[in-house]
């Protein structure tokens, strides 16, 4: 073996606990990267990934079975400029026990030309009895039975299996035999064609696409249809917001990762000083020490990287499922080219630190390299042993807190680590808490009952594909059903326990100025305690006023102050705009007023859905099971409060655990950072921890020594990096929001309490002292004559 | 007269804004030549030599080595020339705990390239001739100083350099190991061997070599030859010594 191979080998071989420090640096890094780079790739185009994925559908098309026949309907496939077509599938709308109307299709495999629909979990539905449900819809989990009661002998089905479509093609899949023992007895159920067009990137393709494919079919067949334009749109308008806080957990991964490694790898090598120095004694040129260090660190990062690569791997299984979750896409996976970015990253990582640490060590003066660790400590160093010598602590408190300043370079490593730690974790959880903030404003749901009017039967045409969640107002169609307000009104003011409560009706209406129309919502009483958050102004206070999100300003070119004409079915009203309030639906493209400012322009409309908050102590279960005998004749029903079924939960608890999991890989890799600065340290000590021993100091007091010499850098990095955090956060945060498009509340901005943050600056300690204890238990065994006779 | 194997020419020294440690030094060693630098602790021996090994530079002056500058030369170069050149034997040692005792004594011939097989046994040679070789497969760390100091007397010996540097070679131990090495190093003289020995043990001194250059505060004071150099008694030191002599001479 060559010299240089020689002294790698025994600089790998020998050195088990550098080696051993690299290898888990390196695997940490490789780790959390692979995380990271999924999550950035996922991040990248959630909704176009999973549509090439999965040969998502252009066009869904709904047909009447009535009118058209499915030899029709495979003739269509072949229309000129159709690529692809599935279908035609037996269709049925089926209202299941909770309510709103399923839209089912009847496939046999979930695979296909078009919509290849991807298994979440279970299996496909292939016999009678079972169902898939959609993995959006969040109804029930595999195993449980899902009840018809409206159907002839109300029907149970075994729910086998979930499954995602990524244009939302149905809500449920059961085999094709059993569309019929869902089908209401006296109607005729539907079909459903998937076709995939040569030309759709625009809408004007897709209106083309569609008259060519449905032109064989008879007027009136055609019961609905969706673009994926319009799915695209939608499921953009969901992960618009929750793509920037993962682009940016991606981000902090991959940061971390190339410091902690860089930091390990640099450490490593200049405490090989002495080392250098001999090697050039010997005759080694810098060019060969550079060559050894390098070797010598990519050996261990070789294969930690591997091991790397599995944890991450591992990791990335939950990760990757809640990210799907939150994206409410499927199949994502660690791509392949992504593993082998990020570990020759990675190794890139520590050549490049190796090469630059060692080749520094070259330069040096051999002389003052071999001198390095007999050298005594600076004048610094000892200064702060005096002072810190007159405080009236125990001896090896005293030396642990003076050490930092003896070595202000490795000091400056080990508070990088925690620095960068307790920023990261600050700024991790500001993210967690955020997210929940934006959903919480997003749902406004701060009511303790929810009344809602309940439609009476519910037709069984043709399913008109909606999207899973259907929202909590649609705009109302002029349903004469709705009961009169005033007597809503007055069934809330007698039931006991009331506190406060108010109605929304939500109507459209076109606005002077604004193409298209503009969701009018509509507030009868008190709606203060909605939960709607302002970005600017104020709520509305009285008729005549109105609050808008800010798309609707920048659509309109209008400011707060300014005043817009809203134009009804009964004439035109003028309101002012009073605020800018946070509501991410219908695009933002919505005017909220007081109920009063419409009585010429919609006389008709009547809220159909009331937000009652209860007096304090009142027992919500009971006031609803009350409230429910009174509003039965007003067909209206009572609920608790909280979140809609489905609403936003699961992506907020996927981006939870996302969050922890990132915190705690964030807290590991900075006490990795802070462990290495010590063992480092405590090896160059090794001697003087020997003369220590020898004169009586105990191994707990060497322990209370080591771990004392990182508290004053634990406390100074937690103290600066949580203001680092929190300043990161606010900064990172509204420009995640501008760049969705939001202007976040405050109330997602402010997120930081003060008592939390000191925790947090507590957790710097924290973070310093776990990676002290190992070096510390290590230089506390250590054999004080083994320790003496080291050179 | 020969190519002297050192020539320092008014060779100044200064670290940081300190005193000099080396003033306007200039000294000559012919080959074959066994000289002692002597001074008190902190006069500027170490300086002196670390200059000759090419392992810091001075400020003025030209240091030279077998007829080639070493004072303005670079790393790399003065890395090699110490490779080929110079043996170097250091108060602690500063053997790589790392490396069992064979692979460090194989490791200057090892970067030197020399093929495999002879480094082997030349390496086994030296440790059997400074009586370490049963210690062969151990590392330092479990030796004591005396061995350790052999260890690295064979490593330093390994490339059959034209000079042999030592700084404070008994410094750290033990009157007997103290008295094995410095009857060693006259040995290793005897047969040819240049040797330039740092001290500030007189007694080392005349055991060792028969020309001493006095150090105070950075300036030579004096350069005698010091007495009879024929009275070292040649005869006491058994047959592996003279061996490993020979192997030098040729
Ligand atoms: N790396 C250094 N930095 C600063 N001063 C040094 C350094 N090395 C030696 N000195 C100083 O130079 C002087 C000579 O040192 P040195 O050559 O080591 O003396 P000796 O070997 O004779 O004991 C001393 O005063 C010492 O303090
Ligand atoms: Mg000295």
């Amino acid at each position: 073996m060559s010299a240089l191979g020689r002294v790698v080998r025994s600089g790998v071989g020998r050195r088990r606990v550098s080696t051993l420090v690299i290898l888990l640096a390196t695997m940490m890094a490789v780790a959390a990267s692979v995380l990271g780079g999924s999550l950035l790739v996922a991040s990248s185009a959630p909704f176009d990934d999973a549509f090439a994925d999965q040969h998502g559908a252009h066009l869904s098309v709904e047909f009447d079975a009535d009118r058209t026949t499915a030899a029709r309907l495979e003739a269509s496939a072949d229309t000129a400029g159709v690529a692809a077509a599935s279908g035609p599938f037996r269709t049925v709308s089926a209202a299941s026990e909770f309510g709103p109307l399923l839209a089912v299709v009847g496939r046999a495999e979930p695979e296909g030309a078009v919509d290849d629909v991807t298994l979440t979990s279970g299996r496909w539905a292939t016999g009678p009895g079972e169902i898939v449900m959609s993995a959006d819809l969040g109804m029930r989990p595999v195993g449980e039975q899902l009840e018809f009661p409206d159907l002839p002998g109300a029907p149970a089905l075994t729910i086998v299996g979930t499954a995602r479509s990524v244009t939302g093609t149905a809500d449920a899949w059961v085999a094709p035999s059993q569309v019929a023992a869902l089908t209401p007895p006296g109607t005729a159920g539907g079909y459903q064609m998937l076709y995939r067009f040569t030309e759709a990137d625009t809408a004007a393709q897709i209106t083309e696409g569609r008259a060519a494919v449905t032109a064989g079919v008879p007027e009136g067949a055609v019961t609905g249809a969706r673009s994926w334009l319009t799915a695209k749109k939608e499921a953009e308008r969901d992960t618009a917001l929750y793509v920037p806080f993962l682009v940016a957990f991606g981000l902090l991964g991959l940061a971390m990762s190339a410091l902690i490694v860089g930091n390990v790898v640099s450490g490593t090598v200049s405490s090989g000083l002495r080392r250098i120095g001999v090697l050039k004694a010997v005759g080694f040129t810098p060019a060969q020490v550079v060559r050894a260090h390098v070797a010598q660190a990519l050996v261990p990062s070789a294969v930690g990287a591997a091991f790397g690569l599995v944890v991450g791997h591992l990791l990335a299984v939950p990760l990757l499922s809640d990210t799907e979750t939150a994206y409410r896409t499927s199949a994502l996976a660690v791509e392949p080219w992504v593993d082998v970015a990020v570990v020759a990253g990675v190794l890139g990582v520590v050549a490049a630190t190796a090469w630059a640490s060692a080749w520094r060590g070259g330069r040096l003066r051999t002389v003052d390299a071999i001198a390095v660790g007999r050298t005594g400590p600076t004048g610094r160093g000892r200064r702060a042993v005096r002072l810190a010598g007159r405080l009236p602590l125990p001896r090896p408190v005293a030396l642990g807190l003076a050490r930092p300043f003896a070595r202000p370079a490795r000091t400056l490593g080990v508070g990088a680590a925690v620095v960068f730690g307790a920023a990261a974790v600050t700024f991790t959880l500001g993210l967690g808490s955020s997210v929940d903030e934006v959903i919480a404003a997003k749902e406004h749901s701060t009511a303790d009952v929810v009344v809602e009017f309940t439609p009476p039967e519910h037709s069984a045409a043709g399913p008109a594909p909606a999207p899973a969640e259907g929202p909590p107002e649609e705009p109302q169609t002029g349903l004469p059903e709705l009961p009169d307000p005033a007597r809503v009104t007055a069934v809330l003011d007698a039931q006991p326990g009331t506190r406060a409560h108010y109605g929304i009706a939500a109507t459209e209406a076109s606005v002077s100025g604004v193409s298209g129309a503009v969701t009018v919502r509509a507030f009868r009483g008190d709606a203060s305690f909605g939960d709607y958050q302002m970005i600017s102004g104020r709520w509305i206070e009285g008729p005549g006023e109105a609050v808008v999100p800010p798309p609707f300003l920048a659509a309109t070119g209008t400011q707060v102050g300014d005043t817009v004409t809203v134009n009804g079915r009964g004439g035109a009203a003028r309101v002012r705009i009073v605020g800018e309030v946070f509501d991410t639906r219908d695009d933002g493209m919505a005017l909220f007023v007081d109920a009063r400012t419409l009585t010429t322009t919609e006389p008709d409309l009547r809220p159909d859905r009331h937000e009652v908050a209860v007096t304090a102590g009142t027992d919500v279960a009971r006031y609803v099971d009350a409230l429910n005998t009174e509003l039965e004749p007003l067909g209206l029903t009572a609920r608790p409060g909280g979140s809609e079924p489905g609403a936003g939960s699961d992506s907020s608890a996927a981006l939870k655990a996302l969050a922890a999991l990132l915190t705690l890989t964030l807290v590991a890799v900075a006490a990795l950072g802070v462990l290495n600065g010590v063992l480092l340290d405590t090896r160059e000590r090794v001697r003087e921890l020997g003369v220590h021993r020898a004169l009586g100091m105990t191994p707990r007091q060497v322990v209370a020594m080591v771990v004392t010499s990182v508290v004053l850098t634990g406390l100074a990095g937690g103290a600066l990096g949580v203001p680092l955090g929190v300043a990161l956060h606010h900064e990172v945060i509204p420009a995640m929001g501008d760049s969705a498009g939001y202007h976040l509340p405050d109330s997602v901005i402010t997120v930081y309490g003060a008592g939390e943050l000191a925790l947090l600056a507590l957790g710097g300690v924290l973070i310093a002292v776990l990676g002290a204890l190992l070096p510390a238990g290590w230089a506390a065994r250590t054999r004080t004559a083994t320790a003496l006779r080291t050179e | 007269m020969p190519t002297p194997v050192i020539e320092l020419q008014q060779v100044t020294r200064r670290y940081d804004d300190g005193p000099p440690a080396l003033r306007d030094a200039s000294l000559t060693v012919l080959p074959g030549e066994a000289v002692a630098i002597l001074g008190p602790s902190g006069s500027g021996k170490s300086t002196l030599l670390n200059l000759v090994a090419g392992l810091d530079r001075p400020d003025t002056g030209t240091v030279t080595v077998d007829g080639v500058r070493v004072d303005d030369m670079g790393e790399a170069a003065s890395a090699r020339l110490r490779r080929a050149k110079i043996g170097m034997v250091f108060q602690f040692f500063n053997l790589l705990d790392d490396l069992t005792v064979t692979d460090n004594v194989l490791l200057p011939a090892q970067l030197a390239g020399t093929p495999r097989a002879e480094a082997h046994r030349h390496a086994a040679e030296l440790l059997q001739a400074l009586g370490i070789d049963r210690h062969a497969h151990t590392y330092p760390g479990r030796l004591s100083g005396g061995e350790r100091q052999r260890v690295a007397i064979a490593r330093a010996l390994m490339n059959r350099p034209p000079l042999l540097l030592a700084d404070e070679p008994t410094g750290a131990l033990d009157t007997a190991s103290g008295q094995d090495v410095s009857r060693l190093l006259a040995d290793l003289n005897a047969d040819g061997q240049t040797l330039v020995v740092v001290t500030h043990d007189v007694g080392l001194a005349e055991s060792c070599t028969h020309r001493t250059v006095r150090l105070t505060d950075g300036r030579i004071t004096a350069d005698t030859a010091s007495r009879d150099t024929a009275s070292r008694d040649i005869a006491s030191h058994g047959t592996a010594s003279a061996d490993i002599v020979s192997e030098q001479a040729r």
